[in-house]
C-alpha cells in the first residue's frame, strides 16, 4: 500500500524554501521522440518498420535487422518487474534533495528491459504497468507501478515529483465568469485542491457560473482583470506565494478575419486577453511560482493555459481569433522554457469549439466545459504536456501531423 | 492686465477667497467601469495605464505612462457627433467646438433622496419647475446636472447596478430633454451615472432620448461626474474642455466648477 | 582455423602509480608516471617503447594520440581501449599479436585516470547515449544503481545471501591489508560489512568501490628481449574478449565470459582445477560472483555456495583477488581493468607487493566494463603462467 499523503502544512516561517533542482535533462535526439509521446500521454517506442523489433533505448537504427525506419508505434505497457532498488545515494542534486528513491528494471511484454522509476508498493517479479511521464525537466522517463492498482497510489511521492497532481494543491481559475471556469472549480475540487482561487473581471457583468462558483466550499474570489496590467499584479502581490497552479482558461471569441471583418477594436481585444492576458500573468505569477517549484509535496508544479485547437492552424471563420491563440501558444513555449529552472511544467490544453453561445453558429460536435476540465485535471495527474480535447483538437492534431497543407486549405471543423 | 480688470477680480476670488475650485472629476484608474453594450457589438476600451519608465532601466530620470481608453471612459464630455441625430451638425465634435461653450453656468437639482429610494428614478418637467420656483428659472445656456449621489457608489457593481434587464441607474425622463432644449435652451445635460441616460434608457420610446434630443440639437453631455453636493443649486460655472482630438465624440476631462461663497469644512 | 598460441612473449615490468582518492593531477600525469617507470623498471629508453596501448576515461578531449606530444614518444603502433574495466585483457592480447607479428617490439599498456572532486560525476552523467537517455535521469545514482538491479534480482533468483558477498569483501580486505597502496588499510568485520551505510538496496558501503586516482601499467616484449634485458616476466597461456554478449537476456544473470569459456581453457591447456589464483573484476562483488561461474569453477547459480566453501583470502583454497582487488585498493577508472592483470604479473614473477600466493604457476586474471545501458558489454580475461625460461 502507498503511503497516504500528508495533508499540506502551513509555510514554517523559518524554514528555508528549497530551490528548484531539475533531474538531469542530458538527451539525444532520438530520445526527444520519447518526450514527444509523453507530452501527449502516449506509450510509444520506435518500433522497426522491417522485422517490428521494439527498440529502447531510443535510436538510428534496429539492433535485431539494422533497417532505419523506426517508426515510433503504441506498444503493450504490461511487463515483470526484474529487480528493483532503493537509492539512498545520488549524484544529481534533483535526487540528492530527494532520496530514498525506488526504482526498477522492468522486462516489458513487449520485448526489451528499461529502468524506471518505481512506485513504493511495486516487489521484484510483480506484475507491473509502465508509463511515459514528463519529469521535471520537461522530459519523458519511463514509471513502473503495480498491475493492480493499490490504495493511495496517486500519493505515491515519486510519482507526485512527476505528475502535478492537483490533491492538496492551491489553484487560480483566472476566469471564474465561464461555465468552463466553473466545470474547472469544480473538477479542481473534486481533485482534492487545497483552495481555489477564482478570477472575475468586470464584475458590473454579472454571470450565472461566478455565482455558481461562490456557493462552492473553498473557493475564494479575486477581481482579476487580465487585460489590466495592475489588477494582475495586485493579484500576484496576494497569491503569488501561494498559486501552485495557475489555469489561464481567459476567453474571447468573436466570429470574422481580416478581410470580411476589419475590427482593429475586436482584434485587439483578443490579443489583449488571449496573449497579452497571458504575458501579464506570466510577467507577474511566474517567478513567484517558479521559485517555489521544489517546495515540499505541495510546491507549485503546474501553468495551464486553455489555447483553442485553432492556435495551430488557423480557422478562418474565426480568423483573428486563431491569430490571437496562436500568439498565446507561442508565449506559452516562451513560458515553458523560462519556468523549466523551477520545474514548473506548462500545460496547453487545445480545445475544439465549446458548446457555448459564441460557437452557436458552429456545428457540432461541440465541446461541454466538464470534457475540457475532466482532461486538464487527468493531464495534470498523468503529467502531459499537449492535449487535444474532443474531436475536432483531435482531427486538426492528426491532420496537422499527416499534412498541414491539407488542413490549411480544408479546415471547415 | 489691468489692475482692477474683470480676470484680476476673478483670480483675485479664486487665490485671496471668495471663489472656491471643486472638482468634479472621478480618478481614472482601471476598475473605473465604462459603458456596457450588448457583445456582439463594438465595445469602448476601458482606462488602462502601462509604464514607460519609473526612474530605471527604461528610463533613469523619469516616471510616466502610456494610457489606453475609450472617449467615453470616466468623467467626460459627450460631443453631439457621438450620436447619429448629431452626425451633420456644424462645429460637432471636441475639435470644432467653440472654445467658449466649455465655460458655462450650471444649475443642480439634487435628486440624491429620489435616486436612493429608487435606482430607476427619471428626472421630470414638474420637478425642474418645482426647483425653479425655489431657484429661479434656469439661465439660457446653462448645465443641468442631476444630483443623485450616485458616483459615491465606489464599488463597480453598485455604480453599474446591473441585472438581466440592463442597468438600473437613474436619469431624465424622455419627456423632460426636449423641454429643456426649447423652452430652457440648456447648453448640456450632466450627472453621476456612467451615462447621462438613464440605465433603463434603452428601452424608452426614443431609446437614449439625452443622447439622441440632446446631441440632435448639438447639446452636450457630461456623465460620470462627482462633488455635485458642493455646488449651490444656482451660480456655479463650469469648466469643461474635452482633449481637442480631431473628430472626437467626446473625450475624458477634468471637469472644475467656480463656485462663489467661502470654502466649507 | 585454430587460434595461434602466445609463444615468446613476455609479459613483465608491472607498475602501479600510488592510488589517491583525489588528485589534482592529470590523467596524463598518472600515465606519463607509469611510462616513466615502466622505462626505469626494464631498463630501456622511452625511445625504445614502440608501441602504446592506453586506457582512461579522464584524458579527455585528449585520447592516445594526445599523449604522445605529452609525453613525447613516437610509437609505430598505437592502440586506445575505450572498454574502461575491460580494457587490461584486451590491452594484453593486442600488444601481443603486434609483438609477434613484429609490428612493435615494447608495447607499452598503460590504464590510469586521475580523479577530481567531480570527475566521476561528470563521468557518470555523461557517460554513453544510452545511459544518458535511459538511466542516469532515473536517479543519477550512476554504476550503484546498475549494480544494485544485477546484485537484487541475483541474489533472488539464485538465493545468495548478503552474507555471501560479505564473505568476499572481508577476504579481500584481509588480502589488502599487505598491499601497500590499498586505499581501504583497515580490516573489515562481516559485521562492518553488513551493518555499513545503505548505498542503494541491496548494496551497502563495502559492495561498492571507492573511485580514485592512479595507473597501472605493464610491458609486452618478445621473451628473449625480456630475458637480455634480465626481466622476470610471465606467459599468455589464452585470452578471451567479448562485447555484448546474451543481449536477449532480460537482466544480466552471466556476461562474455561464459560464451568464451571452453576455448578459453582448451587454449591455455589447462582446466579451472589447474588455477591457482583468480584475479577477478570487482567494482561490486556480485560480478564476482557472475565471473566464478562463467569461468567454470562452479555452476550457474552457485557461486554463493561455492564462497561458502572456500577461502578467498591468498593464503586460502581459492586466493581470490590477492591485492584486495578494487573493493580495497580503489578504482583508479580505467585502471580497474589492469589491476588484477598487474597483480597477476606479479605473483608469477615473485615481485609481489603484499602476501604471494604459494607456489603460484598459472593465474587468471578477468576483466569487465562499460555499463553502457542495463549491463556491462565488454569482458575479457587471460589465463597467465609462471615462465620456465
Amino acid at each position: 500500500m502507498t503511503t497516504p499523503l500528508p495533508p499540506p502544512r502551513k509555510k514554517d516561517p523559518v524554514a528555508r524554501t528549497r530551490a528548484p533542482t531539475q533531474p538531469p535533462g542530458n538527451r539525444s535526439r532520438e530520445a526527444q521522440g520519447l518526450t514527444a509521446m509523453a507530452a501527449v500521454g502516449r506509450f510509444a517506442l520506435q518500433c522497426c518498420a522491417d522485422c517490428g523489433q521494439v527498440q529502447y533505448p531510443p535510436r538510428q537504427i534496429c539492433g535485431q535487422c539494422l533497417g532505419d525506419d523506426l517508426p515510433w508505434r503504441d506498444v503493450d505497457t504490461s511487463g515483470t518487474l526484474l529487480a528493483e532498488t532503493k537509492l539512498h545515494h545520488a549524484n544529481d542534486l534533483f535526487f540528492r534533495d530527494r532520496v530514498p528513491w525506488r526504482l526498477g528494471v522492468v522486462g516489458m511484454d513487449a520485448g526489451p528491459s528499461v529502468v524506471a522509476h518505481l512506485a513504493e508498493d511495486c516487489r521484484q517479479g510483480d506484475r507491473v504497468n509502465l508509463s511515459l511521464n514528463l519529469d521535471r525537466s520537461g522530459h519523458a522517463v519511463m514509471n513502473a507501478r503495480p498491475e493492480t492498482p493499490g490504495p493511495n497510489q496517486e500519493d505515491d511521492m515519486q510519482l507526485r515529483e512527476l505528475s502535478m497532481d492537483p490533491k492538496g494543491r492551491r489553484v487560480l481559475i483566472v476566469n471564474g465568469k465561464t461555465a468552463l471556469g466553473l466545470a474547472l472549480a469544480r473538477s479542481f475540487k473534486a481533485a482534492g485542491s487545497r483552495e481555489i482561487f477564482v478570477g472575475q473581471a468586470e464584475p458590473w457583468k454579472a454571470a450565472p457560473a461566478f455565482e455558481a462558483i461562490k456557493a462552492l466550499d473553498g473557493v475564494t474570489t479575486f477581481p482579476l482583470d487580465v487585460t489590466d496590467t495592475d489588477s494582475v499584479g495586485e493579484l500576484a502581490s496576494v497569491l503569488g506565494g501561494k498559486v501552485e497552479i495557475l489555469v489561464n482558461n481567459s476567453y474571447h471569441l468573436r466570429p470574422g478575419g481580416a478581410v470580411d471583418r476589419m475590427d482593429m477594436n475586436v482584434s485587439r481585444e483578443e490579443m489583449d486577453i488571449h496573449y497579452f492576458g497571458l504575458l501579464r500573468l506570466a510577467g507577474t505569477f511566474g517567478a513567484a511560482m517558479r521559485g517555489r517549484g521544489a517546495d515540499g509535496a505541495h510546491g507549485a508544479c503546474a501553468w495551464v493555459n486553455v489555447l483553442s485547437a485553432y492556435a495551430q492552424v488557423n480557422n478562418p471563420a474565426f480568423g483573428t481569433y486563431s491569430a490571437s491563440q496562436a500568439a498565446a501558444r507561442s508565449l506559452a513555449q516562451c513560458l515553458r522554457a523560462e519556468m523549466a529552472p523551477g520545474g514548473i511544467r506548462v500545460v496547453n490544453a487545445y480545445v475544439g469549439p465549446l458548446d457555448d453561445e459564441w460557437h452557436q453558429m458552429v456545428p457540432p460536435p461541440k465541446l461541454g466545459p466538464d470534457t475540457v476540465a475532466a482532461r486538464v485535471i487527468r493531464a495534470l495527474q498523468q503529467g502531459h504536456e499537449d492535449l487535444a480535447i474532443g474531436a475536432v483538437a483531435e482531427e486538426i492534431a492528426e491532420r496537422l501531423a499527416e499534412n498541414p497543407k491539407e488542413i490549411e486549405r480544408e479546415i471547415k471543423l | 492686465m489691468a489692475e482692477g480688470g474683470l480676470l484680476s477680480l476673478l483670480m483675485g476670488g479664486i487665490t485671496g477667497g471668495g471663489i472656491r475650485v471643486v472638482d468634479l472629476t472621478m480618478t481614472l484608474q482601471p476598475d473605473v467601469p465604462t459603458i456596457v453594450m450588448p457583445p456582439e457589438f463594438g465595445q469602448s476600451w476601458p482606462f488602462r495605464m502601462e509604464e514607460i519608465s519609473k526612474y530605471d532601466h527604461r528610463g533613469p530620470f523619469c516616471y510616466w505612462n502610456n494610457l489606453s481608453c475609450g472617449e467615453h471612459t470616466g468623467t467626460h464630455f459627450d460631443a453631439p457627433i457621438h450620436w447619429v441625430s448629431g452626425k451633420d451638425l456644424p462645429e460637432n465634435a471636441t475639435d470644432t467646438i467653440p472654445v467658449e461653450k466649455f465655460l458655462a453656468h450650471a444649475c443642480v437639482i439634487d435628486c440624491s433622496a429620489q435616486a436612493e429610494a429608487d435606482a430607476d428614478f427619471l428626472l421630470t418637467q414638474d420637478m425642474i419647475e418645482a426647483w425653479e420656483a425655489e431657484h429661479g428659472q434656469i439661465p439660457a445656456r446653462s448645465w443641468l446636472l442631476m444630483r443623485t449621489d450616485w458616483s459615491l457608489k465606489r464599488d463597480g457593481v453598485a455604480y453599474m447596478n446591473m441585472d438581466q434587464e440592463g442597468a438600473h441607474t437613474p436619469g431624465p425622463h424622455e419627456d423632460l430633454i426636449p423641454w429643456l432644449i426649447e423652452e430652457r435652451d440648456v447648453i448640456g445635460f450632466g450627472c453621476e451615472a456612467v451615462g447621462t441616460d438613464a440605465g433603463q434608457a434603452g428601452h424608452f420610446n426614443v431609446p437614449y432620448p439625452c443622447h439622441y434630443h440632446m446631441h440632435g440639437n448639438n447639446r452636450f453631455g457630461l456623465p460620470a461626474l462627482t462633488n455635485l453636493d458642493a455646488l449651490p443649486p444656482q451660480g456655479a460655472v463650469l469648466i469643461t474642455p474635452p482633449l481637442k482630438i480631431r473628430q472626437g465624440s467626446g473625450s475624458p476631462a477634468r471637469v472644475l466648477a467656480l463656485v462663489e461663497g467661502e470654502v466649507e469644512d | 582455423m585454430s587460434r595461434m598460441g602466445y609463444d615468446g612473449i613476455a609479459v613483465c615490468v608491472p607498475v602501479t602509480v600510488p592510488y589517491s582518492r583525489y588528485s589534482l593531477r592529470s590523467a596524463h600525469w598518472f600515465c606519463g608516471r607509469a611510462l616513466a617507470d615502466l622505462i626505469a623498471g626494464a631498463g630501456v629508453a622511452k625511445a625504445d617503447v614502440d608501441g602504446f596501448c592506453i586506457s582512461s576515461f579522464t584524458l579527455a578531449p585528449d585520447s592516445a594520440v594526445g599523449l604522445t606530444q605529452h609525453l613525447g614518444v613516437s610509437p609505430r603502433w598505437l592502440d586506445h581501449i575505450p572498454m574502461g574495466g575491460a580494457s587490461g585483457a584486451v590491452a594484453l592480447r593486442r600488444a601481443a599479436r603486434a609483438v609477434q607479428c613484429g609490428d612493435a617490439d615494447i608495447v607499452a599498456c598503460i590504464a590510469g585516470d586521475t580523479n577530481h572532486v567531480d570527475s566521476f560525476r561528470n563521468t557518470i552523467a555523461s557517460f554513453s547515449q544510452f545511459a544518458n537517455d535511459a538511466v542516469y535521469p532515473y536517479g543519477s545514482g550512476g554504476p550503484n544503481a546498475s549494480f544494485a538491479f544485477l546484485t537484487d534480482h541475483y541474489m533472488r533468483e539464485f538465493g545468495a545471501a548478503r552474507e555471501d558477498f560479505g564473505k568476499l569483501c572481508v577476504a579481500q580486505r584481509d588480502n589488502a591489508l599487505s598491499t601497500p597502496h590499498a586505499m581501504m588499510k583497515r580490516p573489515l568485520s562481516l559485521d562492518d560489512y553488513l551493518n555499513a551505510r545503505p548505498i542503494a538496496d541491496p548494496l551497502r558501503l563495502f559492495d561498492c568501490v571507492m573511485p580514485c586516482a592512479g595507473a597501472e601499467a605493464f610491458l609486452v616484449m618478445s621473451d628473449d628481449r625480456a630475458k637480455s634485458l634480465g626481466l622476470p616476466h610471465a606467459t599468455i597461456l589464452s585470452t578471451i574478449e567479448r562485447h555484448n554478449a546474451y543481449p536477449d537476456d532480460p537482466i544480466q544473470i552471466r556476461a562474455g565470459w561464459a560464451m568464451d569459456v571452453d576455448g578459453f581453457y582448451d587454449h591455455a591447456g589447462v582446466g579451472p582445477q589447474d588455477i591457482d589464483f583468480v584475479q577477478a573484476y570487482d567494482d561490486y562483488p556480485v560480478i564476482c560472483f557472475m565471473q566464478i561461474e562463467d569461468l567454470g569453477f562452479c555452476p550457474k547459480g552457485e557461486a554463493a555456495a561455492f564462497v561458502r566453501e572456500h577461502d578467498l583470502t591468498t593464503a586460502g583454497d581459492f586466493p581470490f583477488n590477492t591485492s584486495g582487488g578494487q573493493l580495497s585498493v580503489g578504482q583508479a577508472g580505467a585502471a580497474g581493468g589492469s589491476l588484477g592483470l598487474v597483480e597477476s604479473i606479479r605473483q608469477l614473477t615473485d615481485q609481489c607487493l603484499g602476501k604471494a600466493v604459494d607456489g603460484a604457476h598459472v593465474g587468471l586474471a578477468s576483466c569487465f566494463g562499460m555499463i553502457n545501458y542495463d549491463r556491462g558489454l565488454c569482458t575479457s580475461a587471460a589465463i597467465l603462467g609462471r615462465s620456465t625460461r
